[in-house]
């Protein structure tokens, strides 16, 4: 998952909150009287902060302003600056303003690839939710072998997520594929699971659904065992019944984990590169292609490489998220969670 | 001051991860000595079948330092379907890029254009040029300068396997009707498949659209051919092969897919170049060599034709061992070297003198595919050659899962070239 780092963490700091009332506009001696101050008295602690400050203005700042830069140009392969032994090629790109942009949002392509990273996403996000919670309830239980199951149903985890998917390629295959085989064994028709547009759908999201199921399944089991036994106790003595101390007890004991891991894998799955590109590359024909699987292939896939609309697409990822996170945010705190 | 220690380590420990991205190898200079002998290490990248080709042309390059004692050959195999990628971000970024590399015939105008390739003229790469065939060497041509040197040229043709042709008593089609009367017999008389159709690939798409008299594009008129009524054509034409059952096809994994049926004998016939013969030799079904079949590619309604291919040897512009390089390129397509290849593995020579040598005149693979590759339709040699097939890729895909139709997958092709070839009709 590293592959989508950078734009989490992004994502997730988000635009920082203007400055409320304090400092603006009360002349300029207190300010710079209290910075003076601040800067003598806590010298050592921003002298602490500064790598910190340095190495992120560096690896992500740089990158993020570049491809908003290049995202307003026409930049691609052939047009960029280049230096190679003896051959000095300056950079011949132009600016041309928002131009990308309105192709972007005006075409089919992003459109139609947007339709379907939302579908990929709402269903993974649903699917992986509904049977982490499943899982972890039946596992905070005290049931025989609780512990060897719960290594097993971590095991996903554990597993770096390209050899995985490398695994379900194979298990995948059409011809010489496992699934298959065992369907032929019980004498059924092969399914095309990679090479249908709709069964690859089904095919990719099952993947991430694996994959995304320990995580949820953790977290939520930990949500779970935070929830005290005395209110199960109390409710049963009232005579609640299995349903209803699940809805009334578990569901509200859970809301501050849930809603953090809702926020987190929604990201996470919108961004999910490793699964499409490995599993399908996008295909059939561009039936599995997510935002991040597309802006790589303007990229590094085509030729010439297109880094202006690559950069694009990345740019409008961001803010997508990024509005996402923000009206997440604003919605529970509507419902009165301190988020 | 322990807490000083802390933020001392920390600096240190960033200085160090900035100084490991900072440091480029810089190990490999070499070059011609005061004596003129060549010294240091080349790189080769190459990108031949693995499991059967990589190991002779691994082989046959380290023997280069047989003949120049002080170079250290360094044998890369990247996989076909990578290389072009990785070389273009190797070359661009200057870090981790070959001395040499095995570019395919439409790459390297590309590569050219990009600047990441040494002009060859006058160097030692370039030996005995009028001895390349006109074919071979036209691709390595961009701008009036040579960036490549030829070594391998290639074409396409029907794989059969003999048994199973027998078996169903059925003789090689020659058009894509008889393909498909031949597939249902065969499929009725011994229930296996007829033809591979590799779908995840728009190359095998080729001598489809040739048969109909098509083209991708029209390079000396500057026009964009690929959506004519030929190309609809075309594009019907391999919808039909698959919806018939006349023809298997996957969306991904073709090349292993394509293999590995044709090698277990679960399909009769496959399309494909001299490339595969070497795998192909190796499969359970052809442990005796002459059930291997080899055939013209079906004719389409309007003729019959496939792609003229190959392979060219290129230096890399940045290279830090120029003249070790130009040397390696020289030896690994001199004639003496194609001999060997074309002896071991099938493939076929670019010079003229080594087809008539006897061990090359009598290899089966050769004597069928030299006639192909004479007639073979030439590619357009221009930049954008290499980005042609990704657009065709896409909706030749589309087209056999049934996601567009024929006309509307022709038509997107057209229209995606036109964004890429500016002002061409």
């Amino acid at each position: 998952m590293a592959v989508d780092t950078p734009s989490q963490s992004v994502a997730k700091a988000g635009p920082p909150p203007p400055p409320r009332g304090r400092g603006r506009g009360t002349g300029t001696g207190k300010p710079r009287g209290a910075s003076k101050r601040s800067l003598s008295t806590h010298w050592y602690a921003w002298a602490l902060v500064a790598p910190v400050v340095v190495v992120i203005a560096v690896i992500i700042g740089y990158p993020l302003i570049r491809g908003i830069y290049l995202s307003l140009t026409n930049a691609n392969e052939r047009n960029v600056a280049r230096s190679i032994g003896v051959n000095n090629i300056p950079a011949t790109y132009e600016f041309v303003g928002l131009d990308n942009y309105a192709e972007a949002i005006s075409g089919n392509q992003f459109l139609g690839t947007l339709g379907w990273t939302v579908v990929w996403t709402v269903s993974c996000v649903a699917v992986t939710f509904g049977l982490g919670l499943a899982l972890a309830n039946i596992l905070n239980r005290r049931i025989a072998g609780r512990s060897v199951y719960r290594m097993l149903l971590i095991l996903p985890w554990a597993v770096p997520p390209f050899v995985s998917v490398f695994a379900w390629r194979f298990l995948y295959d059409e011809r010489r594929g496992m699934l298959n085989q065992i369907l032929s064994g019980a004498g059924l028709d092969a399914v095309p699971w990679l090479n249908d547009p709709t069964v690859a759908k089904l095919a990719v999201i099952a993947v991430n659904v694996w994959l995304g199921v320990p995580f949820m399944m953790v977290a939520l089991l930990g949500g779970l065992q935070s929830i005290p036994g005395e209110l199960y106790e109390a409710a049963e003595m009232d005579g609640a019944n299995a349903w209803q101390r699940f809805r009334h007890i578990t569901m509200p004991g859970l809301r501050s984990v849930s809603t953090t891991v809702l926020l987190l894998s929604t990201i996470w799955t919108f961004n999910m590169f490793p699964v499409i590109f490995l599993l399908t590359r996008g295909g059939p024909g561009e039936a599995t292609q997510i935002l991040v699987t597309q802006a790589y292939k303007f990229s590094f896939e085509i030729s010439p490489r297109d880094f202006a609309q690559s950069s694009t697409w990345g740019v409008l990822i961001l803010i997508l998220l990024m509005v996402f996170a923000a009206f997440y945010q604003r919605v529970l705190r509507k419902q009165g969670e301190v988020w | 001051m322990r807490r000083g220690i802390a933020a001392t380590a920390l600096v240190a420990a960033l200085g160090v991860t900035l100084a490991a991205c900072g440091s480029d190898s810089d190990s490999n200079g070499g070059g011609t000595q005061g004596s003129g002998e060549l010294s240091g290490t080349v790189t080769w990248w190459d990108t031949s079948t693995v499991g059967s080709e990589d190991k002779v042309f691994k082989k046959i390059a380290e023997g280069f330092t047989k003949k120049h004692p002080k170079v250290t050959v360094k044998y890369v195999n990247v996989p076909f379907g990578e290389a072009q990628n990785k070389f273009k971000n190797a070359a661009q970024s200057g870090s981790g890029a070959p001395d040499v590399i095995r570019s395919e015939v439409a790459w390297t105008p590309e590569f050219a254009d990009l600047g990441y390739l040494a002009p060859l003229d006058g160097t030692a790469a370039l030996k005995d040029k009028d001895d390349f065939l006109k074919q071979a060497a036209a691709s390595t041509q961009y701008n009036g300068k040579t960036y490549a040197v030829p070594q391998v040229i290639d074409s396409m043709g029907i794989f059969y396997n003999k048994k199973i042709f027998k078996d169903a008593g059925v003789q090689v089609p020659k058009n894509i009707d008889e393909l498909k009367t031949v597939s249902a017999t065969i499929k009725q008389k011994t229930g296996k498949t007829g033809l591979y159709l590799r779908g995840d690939d728009a190359y095998w798409f080729l001598s489809f659209l040739y048969g109909e008299g098509g083209n991708l594009v029209d390079a000396e008129q500057k026009k964009i051919t690929i959506g004519d009524e030929s190309g609809v054509k075309a594009f019907r034409t391999v919808k039909d092969l698959v919806d018939s059952k006349a023809a298997i096809t996957d969306a991904t994994n073709g090349w292993d897919n394509m293999q590995a049926a044709f090698k277990d004998g679960k399909v009769a016939m496959m399309i494909n170049g001299p490339w595969a013969v070497a795998d192909t030799l190796a499969g359970k079904e052809f442990a005796d060599k002459a059930n291997l079949g080899i055939a013209p590619v079906p004719a389409g309604s309007a003729g019959q034709g496939a792609p003229q291919g190959g392979h060219n040897l290129a230096v890399y512009a940045g290279s830090k061992n120029l003249d070790a390089s130009y040397a390696f390129a020289e030896y690994m397509t001199s004639a003496e070297t194609q001999r060997q290849v074309a002896k071991e593995l099938s493939l076929l020579p670019t010079r003229q003198s080594v087809f008539i040598k006897p061990d090359v005149a009598s290899n089966e693979m050769i004597t069928f595919f030299k006639p192909v590759v004479d007639k073979a339709v030439e590619r357009p040699w221009i930049p954008e050659g290499g980005s042609l097939f990704e657009p065709v890729k896409v909706e030749y895909t589309k087209v056999l899962t049934g996601q567009t139709t024929p006309d509307a997958g022709a038509k997107a092709v057209a229209d995606a070239y036109r964004k890429l070839l500016k002002d061409w009709k």
